[in-house]
């Protein structure tokens, strides 16, 4: 069973509001994140996962407008002030970019970025502390203490996110939000740092979000997988469980059309991800969906637990009693239209 | 779309690259500049050799900084080559004008990775594919939009009616890319130079583009060079591979060779770090330390001994190896430890011109003989690391330590079963050197 939960998201939607509508990105979604634990956030882009890792964080931009729960330590995060979520955010809650240049002030020596952050928290420590904090914290994500008085631009890309991760770690965080947190990077870079991301529970503690659109990444550093469809979380689940057996059919689906070295067959998904602002009625996946029944067009899924406590948002799980007579027929399909064709 | 004939080449390559070099000169800073002194050059293609035939792909693979991207440009005649030769169906065309250059990119186009940044928003789909004609002055109004409506359906946007009078804006990133290929072939190329095309794109859309592109290998007989970072597509597309690391090509051979038998560290590396949705695999820790260095100042002899596991007596260990075994070390260590250990060693900045050998001031009141015994614990503590097969000689001389390493071997391209590797370990000759002052250091040693 998962671990206690260090933040619980209860019943979140977070609509941003667009001159052509009113776009629901996070749409009715829960989640637990345990105590060290590694969550892989995972779905295609636009479903919504950058939004609800950010709404988890309280950092949404302005228009967005937020409802329901995250609980962290006893308090509801939605809806508390500017000053106090600030205040929560880095020795609480910690947030990792993908494009680590654009963090970093390239006018700043690392050391200073250490300094100030540490300063701004833990306005105690004393400058011989404070050194010693951030070798310590930089030297775990193996950046040798000769180039604490550098710049950014004297790094390379792997090095500056794992500058970035130091920095976020350095205040010991209970949460980690990290999204696509190796995607400008190349792939032994990208490995290396997974590596030292799937080690923070052993190393720090701390539970890590995992935001990603590559689920080989979330298979080897996850503990835990949601994925996300149109805002929803279509499946969640312990993530060797979810990969060996896939319950939902996008999870099926978008397991098959990863490219791997031992995929032997391409395979991709019909049609392309709907707009959020008027997405298909019903289970938003069923125009989509291979194995899509009458009842799937008609009614919204319902959440049901299965084996192995997990949680899966399909009507080929039931509840049987609520599909009505010949709903579990395949569904005639019309064509998926061209223009949808991604 | 009408197809190109079958090989009427009688075997002639499509593309031959000889020995091809393109180098980028350093600006360097003001002052170097005021003095007139020459900042340098930066090796983008370091002495590259392939060849391509009609319908067939290659695949150029590698990280950042590698070459890939440069080497296709190249070819392209989009940046000049500094020296070696490019023959495009026959015709030389590094030494080309401009003028003639232009006629020739009709037989060779490009697709790049961002296919919001190559489509004007401003142009509707149909102006966008149509563009090409216009600009090489082809067809007459009518036969240019039936070209259009031709190429749209090729590529799978069909019926193009309902794309010509959309915009960019209008469309999915796949979609995009589509239009991209669509403008592309167009012309009827012969040779499509295609930079990372999918990697912006979603996982459940990458399999469409990479079908679309064998199918216009198929039927327009079309050869590719699909330039990439990631070997899982390429082993879908490609009929041969070049790995590619620092301007050079470290390995080449069939598709098929490469992923069943790799033989440079490189790339065994490379096909490790792959992340695989398999549930049984965790993430690999096997993997070469660092990244690829700076290409203005690669590493001595083979670029890759740095990070490789297997590097050895001739592979060229040097002055910056030495620096970087400090700096891993000191990483780990504790504060007092390591402030103790860097005010031995004093400025490692003599440490960073590449040379093989080196005289060391102790740091201050400190001498070499401390120095010479903080290296034998630095080896005590990793007596596998394989900086530690490269050095010749460690010598104290009062406040100096004196550090020589074997001279470099520069490794040169050699047959080893279906592929061509660049890797003293499939080298007799080096093998038998390595061997030799195996012998001589352990003799040193004994003393």
């Amino acid at each position: 069973m998962s671990p206690t939960p260090v933040v619980s998201v209860r019943d979140l939607r977070v609509y941003y509001g667009t001159p052509r509508g009113t776009v629901r990105a996070v749409d009715h979604v829960s989640l637990d994140i345990g105590e060290g634990e590694v969550l892989g956030l995972v779905g295609e882009s636009g479903c919504g996962k950058s939004t609800l890792g950010r709404g988890i964080l309280g950092l949404l931009p302005e228009g967005a407008v937020s409802d329901g729960e995250v609980l962290y330590g006893g308090r509801n995060l939605v809806g508390m002030g500017a000053k106090e979520l600030r205040r929560l955010r880095g020795p609480d809650l910690g947030l990792i970019f993908q494009e680590p240049m654009t963090r970093l002030n390239p006018v700043m020596r690392i050391e200073d970025h250490f300094r100030e952050t540490l300063q701004q928290h833990e306005p105690g420590l004393s400058s011989r502390e404070l050194r010693t904090r951030s070798l310590e914290t930089l030297g775990r994500m193996g950046i040798p203490p000769t180039r604490f008085r550098q710049y950014p631009h004297e790094f390379s890309g792997g090095m500056r996110q794992r500058i970035m991760i130091a920095l976020a770690l350095v205040l010991r965080p209970k949460l980690l939000v990290a999204d696509e947190p190796t995607t400008s990077l190349d792939v032994i870079v990208e490995a290396q740092i997974l590596g030292i991301l799937s080690d923070l529970r052993q190393s720090f503690g701390t539970a890590l979000l995992l935001i990603t659109h590559n689920l080989g990444i979330v298979a080897e550093a996850c503990d835990r997988v949601a994925v996300m469809y149109a805002g929803q979380i279509a499946e969640e689940g312990n993530a060797r469980d979810v990969f060996a057996d896939p319950a939902h059919p996008y999870t099926r689906e978008l397991l098959r059309s990863t490219i791997s070295l031992e995929t032997e067959e391409l395979h991709s998904i019909p049609g392309s991800p709907p707009n959020l602002i008027d997405p298909p009625r019903a289970c938003r996946f069923h125009p989509r969906c291979p194995s899509a029944m009458v009842v799937c067009a008609e009614r919204n899924p319902i959440e049901q637990r299965i084996a192995d406590g997990r949680r899966v948002l399909c009507w080929l799980h039931g509840p049987e009693e609520l599909i009505p007579d010949g709903g579990t027929e395949p569904l005639e399909r019309e064509e998926i239209a061209v223009a949808d064709e991604a | 779309m009408q197809t190109k004939p079958e090989a009427v080449t009688n075997g002639r390559p499509l593309v031959s690259v000889r020995g091809l070099k393109t180098y980028y000169s350093l600006r360097g800073s003001f002052g170097q500049r005021l003095l007139g002194r020459e900042a340098g050059s930066v090796k983008a293609v370091d002495d590259v050799s392939i060849e391509l035939h009609r319908g067939e792909v290659l695949g150029l693979v590698g990280e950042s900084g590698s070459g890939k991207t440069t080497l296709g440009r190249t070819i392209l005649g989009l940046v000049p080559a500094t020296e070696g030769s490019i023959e495009f169906d026959g015709r030389e065309i590094t030494r080309m004008s401009e003028r003639e250059l232009r006629g020739l990119r009709r037989e060779m186009q490009i697709v790049f990775q961002d296919p919001h940044a190559s489509l004007n928003p401003a142009m509707t789909i149909a102006q966008l594919v149509e563009h090409p004609l216009q600009i090489h002055g082809i067809g007459s109004r009518a036969e240019r939009q039936s070209r259009v409506a031709e190429a749209l359906s090729t590529v799978g946007l069909d019926p193009p009616e309902q794309f010509l009078d959309k915009y960019p804006s209008d469309l999915s990133g796949g979609q995009k890319q589509r239009v991209v290929i669509a403008r592309a072939i167009i012309l009827n190329p012969s040779l499509l130079v295609a930079d990372e095309p999918v990697s912006m794109l979603d996982m459940s859309v990458r399999a469409k583009i990479l079908e679309l592109m064998m199918y216009l290998k198929r039927e327009l007989n079309l050869a590719f060079l699909y330039i990439t970072h990631d070997l899982a597509t390429a082993k879908f597309f490609c009929d041969r591979i070049a790995i590619l690391y620092l301007g050079r090509i470290v390995e080449i051979g069939p598709s098929e060779a490469i992923y069943a038998e790799p033989r440079h560290p490189y790339t065994k590396a490379l096909l490790r770090a792959i992340p695989d949705p398999d549930p049984r695999r965790t993430v690999p820790r096997d993997l070469p330390p660092g990244e690829v260095p700076d290409a203005a100042r690669p590493p001595l002899g083979c670029h890759f001994h740095p990070r490789c596991a297997a590097a050895f007596e001739v592979c060229g260990w040097e002055t910056r190896d030495l620096r970087e075994l400090l700096e891993r070390r000191w990483a780990f260590q504790a504060q007092e430890r390591y402030e103790a250990e860097q005010a031995l060693m004093g400025d490692l900045a003599a440490l960073d011109e590449p040379a093989t050998r080196i005289r060391l001031k102790a740091g201050q009141g400190r001498t070499a003989a401390e120095m010479a015994a903080l290296l034998e614990e630095v080896r005590r503590d990793a007596p596998d690391e394989r900086f530690w097969t490269g050095v010749k000689r460690i010598a104290a001389d009062g406040e100096h330590l004196d550090v020589e390493w074997f001279d470099p071997v520069v490794p040169r391209p050699l047959a080893a079963g279906a592929t061509t590797v660049e890797c003293h370990l499939y080298d007799e000759a080096a093998l038998a050197e390595a061997e030799r002052r195996r012998s001589e250091t352990e003799s040193l040693r004994g003393e």
